[in-house]
This record gives structure tokens, sequence and C-alpha cells, in this order.
């Protein structure tokens, strides 16, 4: 606990710096990967190709992505840039396909009614698809701000400082508060980027509060009420 | 491109392919690890989730749990027990097998969840025993679901063991970390460049693997579905956290 007490500047300025990481990987990860998963929900041919793209994204090591990037894009090893981009690769590669699934999401009838309604193709997309498909893509984001801060401390062992320098100096040092508390700091920052971005869903989605347990529809069921009909 | 020609060449390279610490020997480390690592770690989690399944007991508990180790840093676990177990693969194994079960439970549970509750109420109005229900009806159709979890789990396994090496003289993850205290960036490209072949070799295996354990009766189905209408196979295991973090 004196560890903690010693170092706490040291440790906010290294949470200060992990979110400089994190932050700009989580955003730029979003913001890529809806029109990405809109295209594979789209055309039928590109959705296996961009999901395979994916699949092999997520399934490279992070260390061994973190050393063979600078090799592609050239930027140093250590850079801060090469470590956002690995960031962002990988967190492309989970909300693009959870994009993809978002959009399926919304119903044809939806659509179709939106067409009808007299909507042209890109105000169907910003006031109909993008709006029902908003909380499954909220579901994505959160799994991208847990792994990418938890990823961004593996920075530390190539020289990218961040909270996982506490485990690196740590290590070395011998001294296990310093681990615990890098530890402890990450879920905790963490959890509060997810708590931010639960709030900023509440915020722009007013019709998706959490007791409004969203439900899928069950195929018995509403077969059952059509022929009622 | 020719920096990583010098990562290739430095594969190539005949010196790294004998001796005490050539690749084939780091290969065999880092396969030996992980396989061992899968198989105490699948005995400990696969039978806990196919009873939470099964039962749907404690479903709320192990979703926190497979949820809450997930936000946890691979490298702080492997310091930690580093720093408590000292030097030897002890340490490493331990860690390694404590990330490794999150997906294989979320996989295990998931798997026998998605079972259609009138095929196995159909199967108690056959007669069958609660560990036939187990054994012949939800574990064969949760089995796509299982092995994906499984293949996480593996790729997670294989990529933590490359960090190990920060703690352990193992694994493909040495080259790395020797390139780095060297600066030699042909060495630690060639061992990334190995951990990824490795990585991708092992995914397509379960790809495969995944396809060729759908039942027979099940896929009969599916193509049929495919004809009528577009079916999306809920076939995403890659993130079982959205389970946890959608309700």
């Amino acid at each position: 606990m004196s560890w903690f007490w010693a170092n706490l500047d040291r440790i906010g300025e290294l949470m200060l710096v992990h979110l400089a990481l994190s932050v700009p990987a989580i955003v730029l990860s979003f913001v890529l990967s809806v029109p990405l998963g809109w295209i594979a929900h789209r055309y039928r041919w590109s959705r296996s190709v961009l999901l395979s793209i994916c699949a092999l994204l997520y399934a490279i090591p992070s260390l061994a992505l973190f050393i063979a990037l600078p090799a592609i894009t050239g930027f140093g090893l250590r850079s801060p840039v090469n470590l956002v981009i690995a960031l962002t690769l990988y967190g492309i590669a989970v909300i693009a396909r959870t994009a993809a699934d978002a959009f399926d999401s919304v119903e044809r009838d939806v659509r179709q009614s939106a067409t009808a309604m007299g909507f042209s193709a890109s105000g169907r997309f910003w006031s109909v698809e993008l709006p029902l498909a908003g909380p499954v893509l909220l579901s994505g984001l959160r799994v991208v701000i847990v792994s990418t801060v938890s990823l961004a401390t593996v920075g530390a062992v190539i020289g990218v400082q961040g909270l996982g320098s506490l485990f690196t100096d740590g290590f070395q040092r011998g001294i296990q508060a310093e681990i615990v508390t890098g530890i402890v700091a990450t879920i905790v920052l963490a959890l509060v980027l997810d708590w931010i971005a639960v709030m900023i869903g509440r915020l722009v989605m007013p019709w998706s509060r959490p007791r409004i347990a969203r439900k899928r529809p069950n195929p018995g069921e509403s077969a059952s009420r059509a022929e009622a009909a | 491109m020719n920096v990583i020609l010098d990562g290739i060449a430095w594969i190539l390279d005949p010196v790294h392919w004998s001796g005490a610490v050539s690749i084939p020997q780091r290969l065999w480390e880092h396969i030996r690890v992980s396989a061992a690592v899968l198989a105490i770690a699948s005995a400990i989690a696969l039978p806990l989730g196919a009873l939470i399944g099964h039962t749907g007991r404690g479903r709320e508990l192990a979703v926190m749990v497979s949820g809450g180790l997930r936000a946890l840093p691979t490298l702080g676990v492997l310091t930690l027990f580093g720093i408590w177990i000292g030097i030897g693969l002890a340490a490493p194994v331990i860690s390694l097998v404590i990330l490794a079960i999150p997906p294989l439970l979320a996989g295990a549970y998931a798997g026998f969840e998605s079972v259609d509750r009138r095929t196995i109420d159909a199967a108690r109005a056959m007669g069958m025993r609660e560990a036939q229900i187990v054994a012949k009806v939800e574990a064969p159709l949760g089995m796509p679901l299982i092995v994906g979890g499984i293949r996480s789990a593996t790729l997670q396994i294989i990529a933590t063991a490359t960090l190990a090496a920060y703690i352990a003289d193992d694994g493909l993850g040495r080259f790395i970390f020797e390139g780095l205290k060297t600066r030699d960036y042909p060495e630690m490209l060639g061992g990334s460049i190995l951990v990824i072949a490795l990585a991708l070799v092992v995914d397509g295996c379960f790809a495969i693997a995944q396809r060729l354990v759908v039942p027979a009766g099940v896929r009969a189905t599916r193509s049929r579905e495919h004809r009528t209408g577009p079916v999306r196979l809920r076939a995403d295991m890659g993130q079982p956290v959205t389970e946890g973090n959608h309700r």
C-alpha cells in the first residue's frame, strides 16, 4: 500500500498515457467498422471476404503484430502510432463483424417501410438503419473497450509506455504492489470507459433503456400469431 | 519491403535450424506448453460449462466470471505469477490456464444452452436419462459452439505463450525478446512471423474442425433453410463476451 501512495503521481501519469493510447484506437476502430459492417451487410459477396479477414486478424498474436507492423507501415517500433494502429486493427476485427450483424438485425419490413415513406438511401441509413442498429453496435464497442485497454498494456514490453510499464517495472524490480496496482488500474480504466460508452449510448439512444429487454422475436410465436390473424 | 525479407532471411538461415535454441526446438516448446495448458484448462472449464449449460444454474456467475477474467491484462497476470513462483514453467502455465478458462467456459455453456428446449424435452419424453441427454443430444448439437470456444482459447494460449517468454525461457517468444534486447530487428521479426504462422495454421485447423463437427442432420436442415431465405448462422464464437454484455 505504501508503494501505491508514494507513486500516485506516476500512476496518474501512466493512466493518462494509457488513455491517450487506447481511446484513439477505440474511436478509430468504431468509426471505421461501421461503414465496413454496412458494406458487409449490404453486399453479400463482401461479407465472407470481410469476415475472413477479421477472423485472420483476430488470430494474430498481439505481440507478434506489434513487432511485425513497423515492417509494413514504416513507423518506429517504439512509436505510439504503431501501437495505436495495431490496436485499431484488433478493434476493427471485433466490431466490423458485430456491425454487420447489427445492420442485419434491422428488419426488412422496417427498411421497406422507410423506403415506401420516401427516404432516400442515405436518409434511410442515417435515420432508420443506424439508430436501429445502435444497441448492437454499442455492445460491440463495449467488448472492444475492454479488450483494447487490456491489450495496450502489452505495448510495455516493446517499450511503449502505459499502464503496462507498471508490470515490466514491477517484475524487474520485484515489487508486487506495483503489478497489482497495474492490474487494478487497467480494470478500473476499462470499467470507466465502458460506463462512459453506456452513458453516451443512453444519451443518443433514449429508446433502448436497459429495462426494456430487447428480446429476440420467437419465430414460433410470430408464426402462430400470423395464423390467428 | 526488404525489412520483411530480412526477417524471412533470418528464418531461413540454416544457423537457426540447429543447436539448443533452434527454431524447431522453440516451436516444439511453444506447442508443448500450449497443448498442456489447453488440456488442463479444458479439464476444468468444459465440464463446468456443460453443467451450467445443462442445468441453467449459475449462468449469471459464469457470465460474470468469463467477462471479468477477460478484462484481466495478460501481462499483469504473467508478471504477478512470475514474481510469486519464480523462474520456471509453473508461472506461465498457471497464468495461461487462468486466461484460457473464460473462452472455454463461455463456449461450453453457450453450446449447451443453444440447444432448443423442445429438442431436450423430446429426448426426455423418449425416455433418455439426463446423462444420455447430455452425451447424445446436447453435446453433439452444441459441438460447433464448444469447438468455437476451444478455438478462441487456443489462439489466446498461443498468443499469451509468446508473451510468457518475458518471464520464462520458453517458446517462440524468446526470439522476440532476444531481438528486443539486442535491437536485432530481423530476429524479432522472424520470431513474430513464426508465431503468426503457427497461430494461423492452428486457427485454420479449428475452422475445418468446426465445420466437421456439425451433426449431419443439422447440416441438412441448414442447407434447406438457405434456399428458402437468408439465414444467419450464429457462429461468431470469437467473442462470446457479447453474451455477457448484451443482456
